[in-house]
Formats: structure tokens, C-alpha cells, sequence
């Protein structure tokens, strides 16, 4: 953002500091997340630069805590990020079918009560995690799935759906209904129109949705704390657990693929957006 | 005219109002459809429970249960002179079959949290009640201990028997009701839960405060800056929004610890002395820092859509008509952000007032919130009756801020990244 050049010099000294600030907010926001690269190939258990690290000596960085990670004995981490894995997958299949299809219901024009239905489908992510947290748990210890993998998988769809309906409703507000009408005014059934002509036309905006459900039953730990027993446990689980108790540098390595995992899906969200911005772009 | 205007018909005879309002039908019935599986699995699995949590926070029924025929009895006392006999002799039946259920214990513990005192009283009342002879159950339960033969004690007894009760909710702001019901404060010095609720308060205030002060210039320069710019730096907002929570938290923990880098930095530009180094975490500021900067990207996106819509013609126009940039900025640009400025404010503080994680990692004693507090009665007193008041007090706090948010911004406006 170039001045011009008849800025007076006040104003000049404004845009500086303008500036200044900016680059400080900046840097307060993504430089936390990259102190725990380096101090993740600390040699050392300690969780600061050594001073092998600040000379950069080769010897003073290594991969023990990555070995320690994957290796290490009564490790848990093998199968924390087995049931996280399970857990997420599952949790955004069942989000996204059930979103999906609900945000077909909710952006048809005759849909009745839509302001409140919408309200009621988006709720969990108003309201507060803890106390979805509570109330989640006395369904689950109600119905016996308190402590299992279906149980939580379950949870994870309730939080996970408000993300899906409401990528999914923005992608249908541009959505041209006259390419389904032709369809049905071809012959097609409307399972056939949905498969063949709406899905591959939402679909940046049903994926999105999906990385969004993802990401919240993988990085969920409230509802988990409540709802696990020590059969499901996941990785931030494992994470919280390691926090409250010993900060080790074998969590910065855990953090660090976890970070790794953020930027790929990050950049993958990112493709989606300008693709369905594009789509809808030529659509207006 | 005739009186009888001629009725359209379709093809098949049917009247084209009848035939239209039938397809109408048809298609409002299909929509719901598409939306009833997600709406009743929620309604099941989420909006049932919440309502439970309502039911059990005020559901008192454990005593009225354990003493069915005391409290009837009690039905035709005025609660001025101790009880009559007859209602002695209820307590007394009632009594003994707690203790052959082995309940006794329960029971001294609830009627503990309406009146100290019942704990002892109850274990001897236990003792001695083996030995009670038939009939006139009131001496005898009076010579076991002084206090059952206090009003006091049994007008506390009398105060259990509804089955539902508000305590819980009084409890939860510090308050209970007296031995004449009236309703009260505890003493200055318990009152713990109004200094978490005012923190809880204060913490979001302020986080909001700060995430408002730091995104407004960072919004605006997104949004001004050509987009091959703006796109890198976007990644900035969008990676931290991406992260794990437990990362981020992470890292904070390492960087506000004792010997870790801010510290680090501070004593090396001689800021503070070395062998004094500041406590950043484990107090309020580890809270505010760590909230502020997780909270950051939810106010950052608001205000970048709202300011990517206001044309840049704008603040040119204001100038050419004499404004300076400070009076263009704050009379023609700054008005337009409004919109942004309260979905980003409103979403912060309201996923600030529930926050839990991170106030336990970073915050210490003396910065948790009211949250802990709900997840500690869930956890380690299993007072979940109480938990249930106190999640659901928060509740109608956020409802109360979501429904302006709505006629603010309309929940239709939230954007995602």
C-alpha cells in the first residue's frame, strides 16, 4: 500500500505506525504457533532453547521426541490417534449425510418455521461447550453409550452438524434451481437429480462443511472429557491430560503433526472456498 | 357480473386453487422431511437432555421420598410449637425403615445442606432408636438430643418436602433461604460462586475488548490490501483458526512460563531483573493473553466481510469533500463496520463466557471461570444438580446474547472464513 506522494508528513507517520501495529498483531498471532517447531527437536527435556539450540549446533537437535512419540513404551499415543481417527471419520460421515440433507429441507422456499428450526440446528455451536458437555453426558449415561465409541461418535455428530448445514445453506443460496427442474422435466428422479446434478455443484461447500466437522470432533476435548472412558481415549485427550500434568516435549511433537495436519486442511478449505466462489460466481 | 365467478379448473377437473394448495402441501411436507432427521436425532440426543438438565437441577424429590409419611403428617402443622405427636411417630416409621435400608446416612447428609447440626443427631437418633419402646415416640425422640426437641430442626425437616426446589440456583449465586424463608446472602467471605460469575464476566469484557482493539487494523488492512497480499497474510488469520485449542494452549504455556521466552526476552532487554521474572501464567493474565490471542481470528472474520464490501470510493468521496482522513475514516468508514463490529464482538464474547479448556491450562486459581466450576461439580463433587443449575444460569446468559445477536446481525449472516 504505497503512499501517495503528496501525503503530508503526519499522516505519513500515521500510516507507519498503522503499519507497525498491524505487523505486531500479526506476529502475535502466528509466532506462538511456531515456537513449537524448534523446541520440539530439543535434544533436551527442557521446554526453552538451550543454548546448543540458540548457537545452532547440530548435536543440540534431535528426534527423540518424535521417536518417544511413536515408540515410546505404555505410549499412548498409538492409540489415541486411532480412536481420533475412527472417531473423526465417522462423526463427519454422520454430519455430513445428516446436514446435508437438512440443508436441502432448510433452503427449499416452502420449508415452514424455518427461523426456528434453524435456530434449534445450529444450537450446539452457541451454545457452550460445557454445558452441551453436561447435557450430552446424561443422554449418553441415560442410554448406556457412556464411555464407548458410539457414544461419543454420536456427540460428535451433534456438534459437528450446525458447521455442515450452514457451509451447505450458503452453497444452496446461489444454487440455480432451474438445472434440477430440468433434470426432473428430463426424466430424472430426484435421487438421480441430487446424485447427478446438485451434489457435484454443492460439493465444495459439502466438503468445507466436512473439514469443519472434522476438525471439531478432532480437536474436541470437553465433551470427550465427560464421555470417555480410558478405552477411548484421544488425542486431545492425551494432550490435556500431558498439559495438566507433565509438560513434556514429546506433546510438541504431538502439536507439531498436529499443526502440519491444520496447515493441510487449511490449504484444502482455502482451494474449496475460491473454487465454490468461482461456481457461484458464474452462476450470478 | 354474475355472483358466481367461474372456478379455474385443471385438467383433471380439480379446482387450480384445491390442486395448487395440495402441491404446496406436498412440497412443505417433502422439505420437512429432508430436515426431520437431523431436527428429531437433535432433539433427542441434545434439546431432551438440556430440559433434563432443568429437571434435575430443581428436582428435590430424594428427601420427600425418603420421609413419605413424616411430611404428610406434617401437612396439618402450623410450624409455630414443635409437632405433635403424631407427627413423631411418623418420622419414626418413616426412620426405621431408612435404617434397615441403610439410607439413614443419605438422609443426614441432605438435610445437612438445609440445616447444620443433622449429622449427629441422626447417628444418635440411629443408636438410641433400637431400644425404643412402643408409643409416645415424641419423649423419647426428644431425649436423645437436645435439638430435636428445637422447632428450628424440624421447621428445616418441614422446608424438604417439596419435591422441587430452587436452592440449587440460590446456591449458585451465593444465596440460600434462612430458617424463616427469607432469602439471603451468605457471608461476604464464602460468597465464591458472584466473584466467578463477575470474573467470568470481566475476562470476557475484557478479551472482547482486546480481540476488537487488535483485529480492527488487521481487518482493514486484509481488506485493503491487493489480493495476492492479502491472501498470504490471510493464512495468518486462518492457520491459528485451524489449530488445535490444545496447541495453541501449548504454546502459550511455554511461552508465559516462568523461564520460558517472553520472560526470556523481557530480562534480556532489562526489562525486569533476572531473578524476579514476573508469574505470566497460572493467574489472570495467562488467561486474558492465551483467550485473547485463540479468540482472535472469530473477530478478524466478521470485520474483514463486512469491510470487503465497503467500497474504497467511499473514503475518497469523504476527502474530496474536505474531510480528513481521521474525519472521513471516523464519519463515512467506521459507521459502515458497525455490522461487522457486532457479529465479531457478540461470537468472541460468547464463546469467551463459556470457555473452558484453556482457563484451566493457563489460568491458575485465580483465573478460572465459571465453567471449571461446572466441570469440577460434574467431576470431583458430583453435585450434578448443581452443575445442571449453574450450566443452565450460564445458558440463559448466552441466549439472552445470542437473541441480540439475531436482531442484530441475523443468525443467517454467520460466516465461516
Amino acid at each position: 500500500m504505497a503512499l501517495p506522494k503528496y501525503t503530508e508528513p503526519h499522516y505519513r507517520i500515521w500510516h507507519y505506525i498503522y503499519l507497525t501495529i498491524c505487523a505486531a498483531v500479526f506476529f502475535f498471532l502466528i509466532a506462538p504457533l511456531f515456537v513449537i517447531f524448534p523446541l520440539s527437536f530439543n535434544a533436551e527435556e527442557f521446554l526453552s532453547f538451550s543454548d546448543g539450540m540458540k548457537r545452532l549446533d547440530p548435536d543440540a537437535f534431535s528426534l527423540r521426541w518424535y521417536k518417544d512419540m511413536i515408540y515410546g513404551t505404555k505410549n499412548p499415543w498409538g492409540l489415541a490417534a486411532k480412536n481420533s481417527f475412527i472417531i473423526a471419520i465417522f462423526a463427519t460421515i454422520g454430519s455430513v449425510i445428516l446436514g446435508t440433507v437438512a440443508a436441502l429441507g432448510l433452503s427449499s422456499r416452502h420449508m415452514p418455521y424455518k427461523g426456528l428450526i434453524m435456530a434449534v440446528l445450529i444450537s450446539p455451536m452457541i451454545v457452550p461447550l460445557i454445558i452441551s458437555g453436561v447435557a450430552i453426558f446424561f443422554f449418553m449415561a441415560k442410554a448406556g453409550l457412556a464411555a464407548t465409541h458410539t457414544g461419543i461418535v454420536l456427540a460428535h455428530i451433534i456438534l459437528g452438524t450446525p458447521f455442515v448445514v450452514i457451509t451447505v445453506t450458503a452453497t444452496l443460496s446461489g444454487f440455480d434451481h432451474s438445472v434440477t427442474r430440468a433434470a426432473a422435466s428430463l426424466g430424472s428422479d430426484p435421487v438421480n437429480t441430487f446424485m447427478k446434478i446438485t451434489l457435484p455443484l454443492i460439493l465444495p461447500g459439502v466438503i468445507s462443511g466436512g473439514l469443519f466437522a472434522f476438525v471439531t470432533s478432532f480437536d474436541e476435548v470437553v465433551v470427550v472429557l465427560f464421555l470417555a472412558g480410558l478405552e477411548n481415549t484421544t488425542i486431545p485427550i492425551q494432550m490435556w491430560t500431558g498439559l495438566r500434568e507433565q509438560l513434556s516435549p514429546t506433546i510438541l511433537a504431538v502439536a507439531t503433526c498436529l499443526i502440519i495436519l491444520s496447515t493441510l486442511i487449511l490449504v484444502t478449505a482455502e482451494l474449496l472456498r475460491r473454487r465454490s466462489e468461482r461456481l457461484r460466481g458464474i452462476n450470478r | 357480473m354474475s355472483s358466481e365467478t367461474k372456478q379455474i379448473l385443471t385438467t383433471d377437473g380439480i379446482p387450480l386453487e384445491v390442486s395448487l394448495k395440495k402441491a404446496e402441501k406436498k412440497n412443505k411436507i417433502k422439505a420437512f422431511l429432508l430436515v426431520a432427521p437431523l431436527l428429531f436425532f437433535l432433539i433427542i440426543t441434545y434439546v431432551f437432555p438440556i430440559g433434563d438438565m432443568l429437571f434435575r437441577s430443581v428436582d428435590d424429590k430424594m428427601v420427600t421420598q425418603m420421609l413419605p409419611k413424616t411430611f404428610k403428617a406434617m401437612e396439618n402443622w402450623d410450624g409455630q410449637e414443635l409437632p405433635e405427636e403424631e407427627v413423631f411417630a411418623a418420622f419414626h416409621e418413616d426412620f426405621i425403615k431408612l435404617v434397615e435400608d441403610k439410607r439413614e446416612g443419605k438422609l443426614s447428609t441432605q438435610l445437612n445442606y438445609t440445616k447444620n447440626g443433622f449429622k449427629s443427631i441422626i447417628k444418635k437418633l440411629r443408636r438410641a432408636s433400637k431400644k425404643f419402646e412402643e408409643g409416645n415416640y415424641k419423649e423419647q425422640i426428644m431425649s436423645v438430643h437436645k435439638r430435636w426437641a428445637d422447632v428450628e430442626y424440624w421447621r428445616a425437616i418441614q422446608r424438604r418436602a417439596p419435591e422441587f426446589t430452587a436452592q440449587k440456583y440460590l446456591k449458585g449465586m451465593d444465596m440460600y433461604v434462612n430458617e424463616e424463608g427469607k432469602i439471603v446472602s451468605v457471608e461476604e467471605d464464602r460468597r465464591i460462586h458472584r466473584v466467578l460469575w463477575l470474573r467470568t464476566l470481566e475476562i470476557a469484557f475484557f478479551v472482547t475488548v482486546f480481540c476488537f482493539l487488535m483485529a480492527y487494523p488487521i481487518a482493514h488492512l486484509l481488506a485493503t490490501l491487493p489480493m495476492k497480499y492479502s491472501n498470504l497474510l490471510m493464512i495468518c488469520v486462518l492457520l491459528p483458526f485451524w489449530t488445535s485449542l490444545l496447541v495453541r494452549t501449548a504454546s502459550w504455556m511455554i511461552l508465559l512460563q516462568q523461564q520460558g521466552i517472553v520472560n526470556d526476552f523481557f530480562v534480556g532487554i532489562g526489562l525486569v531483573a533476572d531473578d524476579n521474572r514476573p508469574e505470566m501464567m497460572y493467574n489472570k493474565t495467562g488467561s486474558y493473553v492465551a483467550m485473547t490471542q485463540i479468540l482472535l481470528p472469530f473477530m478478524v472474520l466478521p470485520l474483514y466481510s463486512v469491510m470487503k464490501t465497503i467500497s474504497p470510493s467511499l473514503m475518497r468521496a469523504g476527502k474530496s469533500l474536505g474531510g480528513t482522513p481521521f474525519v472521513a475514516f471516523w464519519k463515512v468508514y467506521f459507521p459502515l463496520t458497525i455490522p461487522g463490529i457486532g457479529a465479531g464482538c457478540l461470537l468472541v464474547f460468547i464463546l469467551a463466557i463459556g470457555y473452558y479448556i484453556t482457563p484451566a491450562l493457563v489460568g491458575g486459581a485465580s483465573g478460572t471461570l465459571i465453567s471449571n466450576q461446572i466441570a469440577f461439580h460434574m467431576k470431583s463433587t458430583l453435585d450434578w444438580s448443581f452443575a445442571s443449575a449453574m450450566g443452565l444460569m450460564l445458558l440463559s446468559g448466552v441466549l439472552v446474547i445470542y437473541w441480540l445477536y439475531n436482531k442484530i446481525v441475523g443468525i443467517d449472516n454467520i460466516k465461516l472464513g
